[in-house]
């Protein structure tokens, strides 16, 4: 006998122009005991769920139809008294613990307080059962820490206490939202296990929402699958990742890059936008393709940053060494993926090597020749030309006053001045088409289209200057995973027919392995492996790697 | 402090020659270079400012030119006058600011609430010497129940004078004092307002609502701890503006204060009270300054803790 | 003719143009405006009478109260002052003064704090230490206090006959001096956000100059904060120089502005000819309110954090 049971719930957004259905008719069932996975790409609805069961909507949204039954009791017929349930019968968690907590108010406070609401306990009751519940979520010395401030906790740290806030009433029901997206692999593992041991200790039912497959795979019994507010289809795990019935949810698995192979494209079923021309790039027809030779195109040689915390005093002592002599080599034509968790050194290096930032110590010599120390700005420009990147926010990568044309456009202008408007707009066409835009994509601006075609014209102004080396900053990170996978493979092919040399940047290491020849792993600033991917899959060396690739969560593990 | 020090100093100094200003039209040549003689003129720069400095520090700014008398004794004379002002126009500014922008920002849909949004914009829109100008047509003209000028009787306690004693001296200070809070009370009700309605929507506000918190504690508890730390900067900057209206204020209510002494010296291009007037600004400023970080470090559990990171 | 219409049809679909026109207090207060910056401005159009050429002034008619008072005469709508003026050109050509002021001041201020601001955020460095010092220094002076003092100075710089031809200058620098740090450090606060976008970076690596990277990509994109500050400005700016002015230290009393006007009708105020200060000083804070009124629409439209 399922524990709570969603029946036909909608919620609507009215606004300016049309009302939005965040959710239709949404039906779902959860145990006690069972973690149900809700997964989805983004605006899915999957949160907007979570939230309306105990009716955290922000207006202008509300319910609009449909029951949610915790037991027998039906928790939605009177709406004012839903209130009283959050976190006596229901206890929810946010993505960020970093913003979920007061930072005024210790947490010790803010347990007492979350207690005393729902339970009549005296003050020394409440203390007691804080502590011991901090201990439950492994938060060490808790008896000292729970007259901390919140800002004294590190990231995971910070999870732990907000896990034990929703439980501290005793809740049957936890909805968890995207509780790990937040975190490093390292962490989310633990905080994952966390939940899976509460899980079975307390006999929760659980709802984990979540964008990630392997995360579902190893810790969801169940799964739905949401998109554009309905629930596309529903069952145990392993069944809906192995044997997927809808198109929709085969699109979804077929896009999740595999973990323990290298396949050389993904396997799209719905596309984006199917714009895809066969034929050879019409940009090569601008290009001077470049023969490979079998070079080092770019050597990085002891490279050192360090940041000054305090501008005044540039003492070492308050200085954080954001990459401590990393060396590598770029062969010219391969694609090499520097991985690594946040805060390893990763996008520094990549930004020392575009020449944003100037390394402490060390150097970059591209095509031979010693970059880092250019002092003319003439000469620096010949350098620019050949080494371009993409970010990975695409949201803040595109000027939203200027025109796509525009956008597109300043990186010719400003190395082909004399280029006539003619010859100028049939290469900005020209770019768009390879990207798989459409020519009336030029006088469009960027906020009128998608993550994913912002990317493209990103790629598109990146390649304007036929660069010899492309660096890929997180390209996908912010990206659902469908449309991961159709942006991942326009890079291999343009990588294929332009002959570019790749410096793939990411922290996700399944992409890394679909998308690179070689790796290095980095950690804290420094450099840990290097080695072709298959070998480092396969035989890694560091430990640090070797963690790496046990923590991160596969979802073939559902074959387990 | 002592940017500002050097910006009076050369004030006195360059800004017309002092002799000219001091002495009339008849004054000899011979008589002037002895004046400029005694007065140290003659010493190079870097010993007049010095002397400056050390003077300013005992209180001594010279002779004002247009009254003859020397600037110090009347600036202690005007200074209790300005004083009982700004603190009661603070007072009343701060508390009544405060409380009405903790309830726009709390009840944003209720017509309460926009008609206090409404009057504030209004209040806003009114120049300091508008207000003073209605108040006392209003109050003294036509309802002939406050005094329209002056101080009122006050009581001498030694160095100070105070106008809180005498019934006349609290008539007096009712219309200067609201006048002078109500453009402050304004400001602060919407910057309070805009800060509660920021809080309203953080994360940690929504966790508390998940969590079952009762919405009054969410609001008086929660989201007001939070919101009053920064009016303690704005409570700060607030006596600053207070003290610079002042000067309006005294102007039109013809209050004996030291806004009203510094006007007429603008007026008559009165140098050594400029300059007195404006050290003895940056000093309260910077001492205003001084306590708001200290308030600030008591208050902020972030400042006052220092964050650990350690990895767990 | 074509980017014009596109504009055009641009605005008129966009968020901010449906605001607007949902926005009864809005449209209101830039009717309002728009009413006063004409009248003011073609004032010589409009009224039959110029109170400034005495030939056409009589004595007989001063004191004169509005049209619809029983002593009042249908000419001179809203009275006569203790000269024979007709109080309404004089007010409108007191607003005209008031706006000119005010407008230039704020310009004034814009383009200086603007300037610094991108370029202290842009630059960062010892640069903008400085420039952040010294907005903080300059803002514990209230901006009264700084226009009174630069006035100050002026005039012991200057001869008292030149003084009252620069006046309006000298009033001008003085305003704007005093409200460039706000202008500075809303500029400086949106240039970091801006500069951190990766579309900049992205400028930077193709090799665009600094300059074009400020200008081109940067300024237009902080200009919305910049406009509420400017508009809420402009209203303090009026009122700041209507406040010199009531004290005497503001436009030469040749040209006068509101606050003179205010001021002079003062005298007469406890006599019982209350009109004379009483409309001029309507007509400030009708003119206040209404800029007030538009720059906090702005706010709330153009902030998209507080969006409900």
């Amino acid at each position: 006998m399922s524990f709570l049971k969603i029946k036909n719930l909608s919620v609507d957004y009215p606004m300016r122009k049309e009302t939005v259905n965040a959710a239709k008719g949404v039906n779902i069932e959860v145990n006690k005991g069972e973690i149900l996975g809700l997964v989805g790409e983004s605006g899915s609805g999957k949160s907007t769920v979570g939230n309306a069961i105990i009716n955290l909507i922000d207006e202008p949204g509300k319910v609009s139809s449909g029951s949610v039954f915790l037991g027998d009791l039906n928790i939605h017929e009177d709406h004012k008294n839903n209130v009283k349930y959050r976190g006596k019968k229901i206890g929810l968690i946010f993505q960020d613990p970093q913003t979920s907590l007061n930072p005024i108010l210790t947490i010790g406070e803010q347990l007492i307080e979350t207690i005393q609401t729902h339970l009549v306990l005296t003050k020394e009751e409440a203390k007691e059962r804080s502590i011991s519940l901090l201990n439950e979520v492994g938060i060490k010395d808790a008896a000292k820490r729970f007259d901390d401030y919140p800002h004294q906790f590190s990231g995971g740290m910070r999870q732990r206490v907000v896990i034990s806030l929703a439980l501290c009433c005793e809740p049957e029901l936890l909805i968890a939202d995207e509780p790990t997206t937040a975190l490093d692999v390292s962490i989310q593992s633990q905080i994952l296990d966390l939940i899976k041991k509460l899980t079975k200790e307390r006999n929760l039912a659980v709802i984990l929402i979540t964008h990630d497959m392997g995360v579902i795979a190893e810790t969801a019994n169940r799964v739905a699958v949401m998109k554009n507010g309905d629930v596309v289809e529903i069952g145990i795990t392993k069944e809906i990742l192995t044997n997927p019935k809808k198109t929709y949810t085969k699109s979804l698995v077929s896009s999740v890059p595999p973990t323990n192979k290298k396949i050389s494209r993904f396997v799209i079923i719905e596309k984006e936008n199917n714009n895809k021309n066969k034929d050879n790039l019409k940009i090569l027809n601008r290009w001077t393709k470049k023969k490979i030779i079998k070079q080092d195109l770019v050597q990085v040689q002891n490279l050192s940053k360090s940041f000054d915390d305090n501008f005044f005093t540039e003492s070492s002592k308050n200085s954080i060494m954001a990459v401590n002599d990393v060396s590598f080599n770029i062969r010219e034509g391969e694609s090499f993926g520097l991985v690594g968790e946040s805060g390893s050194g990763k996008s520094t290096i990549a930004k020392m090597i575009v020449n944003l930032f100037k390394p402490s110590t060390g150097e970059i010599f591209f095509d031979n020749v010693c970059i880092t120390t250019i002092k003319k700005n003439f000469e620096m420009m010949k350098f620019r030309k050949q080494i371009q990147m993409i970010f990975q926010d695409p949201y803040s990568s595109l000027n939203g006053r200027l025109k796509v044309r525009d956008i597109v456009s300043e990186p010719i202008k400003l190395h082909n001045p004399l280029i006539s408007k003619n010859d100028l707009d049939s290469y900005v066409f020209d770019l768009l088409e390879s990207v798989e835009l459409t020519q009336n994509s030029a006088d469009r601006y960027p906020h009128e289209f998608s993550g994913g075609q912002r990317q493209r014209i990103s790629i598109a102004r990146a390649l304007a200057t036929q660069p010899r080396l492309l660096v890929c900053d997180e390209p996908t990170s912010a990206l659902d995973v469908s449309i991961q996978a159709q942006i991942l493979n326009l890079l291999k092919d343009l990588q294929e027919q332009l002959n570019l040399t790749i410096l793939f940047i990411s922290h996700d290491l399944p992409v890394v392995r679909q998308m690179c020849d070689r790796i290095g792993v980095l950690r804290d600033g420094k450099l840990c492996e290097v080695s072709n991917t298959e070998d480092l899959f396969l035989k890694p060396q560091h430990d640090y790697t070797k963690e790496l690739l046990h923590l991160m969560p596969k979802i073939e593990s559902i074959y387990n | 402090m002592l940017v500002v020090a050097f910006v009076s100093f050369s004030l006195f100094n360059f800004v017309g020659d002092p002799i000219n200003n001091m002495v009339g039209e008849e004054t000899s040549d011979e008589e002037r270079s002895e004046l400029r003689e005694t007065l140290g003129l003659m010493d190079p720069i870097h010993v007049q400012f010095s002397r400056f400095v050390v003077n300013a520090s005992k209180g001594e700014f010279g002779i004002s030119y247009q009254l003859r008398r020397p600037v110090s004794e009347l600036i202690t004379e005007r200074l209790p006058a300005t004083i009982e002002l700004v603190v009661i126009s603070a007072l009343i500014a701060l508390i009544t600011g405060t409380l009405l922008g903790v309830y726009t920002g709390i009840n944003r849909k209720s017509f309460v609430s926009d008609v206090i949004l409404a009057v504030s914009l209004l209040g806003v829109s009114l120049p300091t010497f508008v207000i003073g100008i209605l108040f006392i047509y209003l109050f003294a003209v036509i309802l002939g129940i406050l005094p329209s000028f002056g101080r009122g009787e006050v009581v001498d306690l030694g160095f100070w004078t105070t106008g809180f004693l005498t019934i006349s001296g609290l008539k007096a200070i009712i219309l200067p004092s609201v006048t002078l809070s109500l453009f402050q009370m304004t400001y602060i009700i919407r910057l309070v307002r805009a800060e509660m309605m920021e809080i309203l929507q953080t994360d940690y506000i929504k966790f508390a609502r998940a969590r079952g918190i009762s919405e009054e504690s969410i609001k008086y508890k929660h989201a007001l701890k939070n919101g009053l730390i920064p009016v303690i900067t704005i409570a700060g900057i607030n006596i600053g503006t207070l003290i610079a209206f002042s000067i309006i204020t005294e102007t039109v209510f013809q209050w004996p204060g030291m806004g009203f002494l510094f006007i007429q010296a603008v007026q008559f291009v009165d140098i050594p009270i400029m300059s007195a007037y404006l050290v003895f600004i940056a000093f309260v400023f910077v001492m205003i300054n001084f306590i708001v970080d200290i308030l600030y470090y008591f208050i902020d559990p972030r400042i006052r803790v220092k964050g650990d990171t350690v990895s767990g | 003719m074509d980017n014009i219409i596109t504009t055009w049809s641009r605005i008129k679909d966009s968020d901010i143009f449906f605001s607007f026109k949902k926005s009864p207090t809005a449209i209101i207060s830039s009717l309002i405006l728009f009413i006063i910056f004409f009248c003011s401005f073609f004032v010589e159009l409009i009224t039959p009478y110029n109170p400034f050429d005495p030939s056409s002034l009589s004595l007989m008619e001063a004191f004169t109260p509005p049209s619809w008072t029983e002593d009042g005469l249908s000419k001179f709508i809203l009275g006569t002052d203790g000269q024979g003026r007709d109080l309404l050109s004089t007010i409108l050509y007191g607003s005209r003064i008031s706006l000119i002021v005010g407008f230039s001041a704020i310009m004034f201020s814009l383009i200086l704090g603007v300037g610094l601001g991108l370029t202290a955020g842009y630059f960062g460095g010892k640069y903008e230490m400085v420039v952040m010092r010294l907005t903080d220094v300059q803002l514990t002076v209230p901006s009264i206090l700084m226009a009174l003092l630069v006035d100050g100075i002026a005039r012991g710089l200057i001869s008292r006959e030149m003084h009252d031809e620069m006046a309006i200058y000298v009033l001008i620098f003085a305003i704007g001096i005093s409200e460039w740090p706000q202008f500075a450090r809303v500029s400086r606060a949106a240039t970091l956000v801006e500069k951190n976008k990766d579309y900049v970076s992205a400028s930077t690596i193709i090799g665009v100059s600094n300059l074009i990277i400020m200008f081109k990509h940067i300024l237009p994109n902080i200009l919305r904060p910049v406009l509420v500050i400017g508009t809420i400005g402009l209203a303090l700016a009026i009122i700041a120089e209507s406040t010199l002015s009531f004290l005497g230290v503001g436009v030469p009393p040749t040209t006068p502005s509101l606050g003179t006007l205010i001021r002079l009708g003062n005298d007469f105020l406890f006599s019982g000819e209350w009109w004379i200060t009483f409309f001029p000083a309507i007509f400030l804070v009708i003119l206040a309110f209404s800029i007030n009124l538009l720059g906090d629409w702005m706010r709330d439209t153009l902030n998209p954090r507080l969006k409900k």
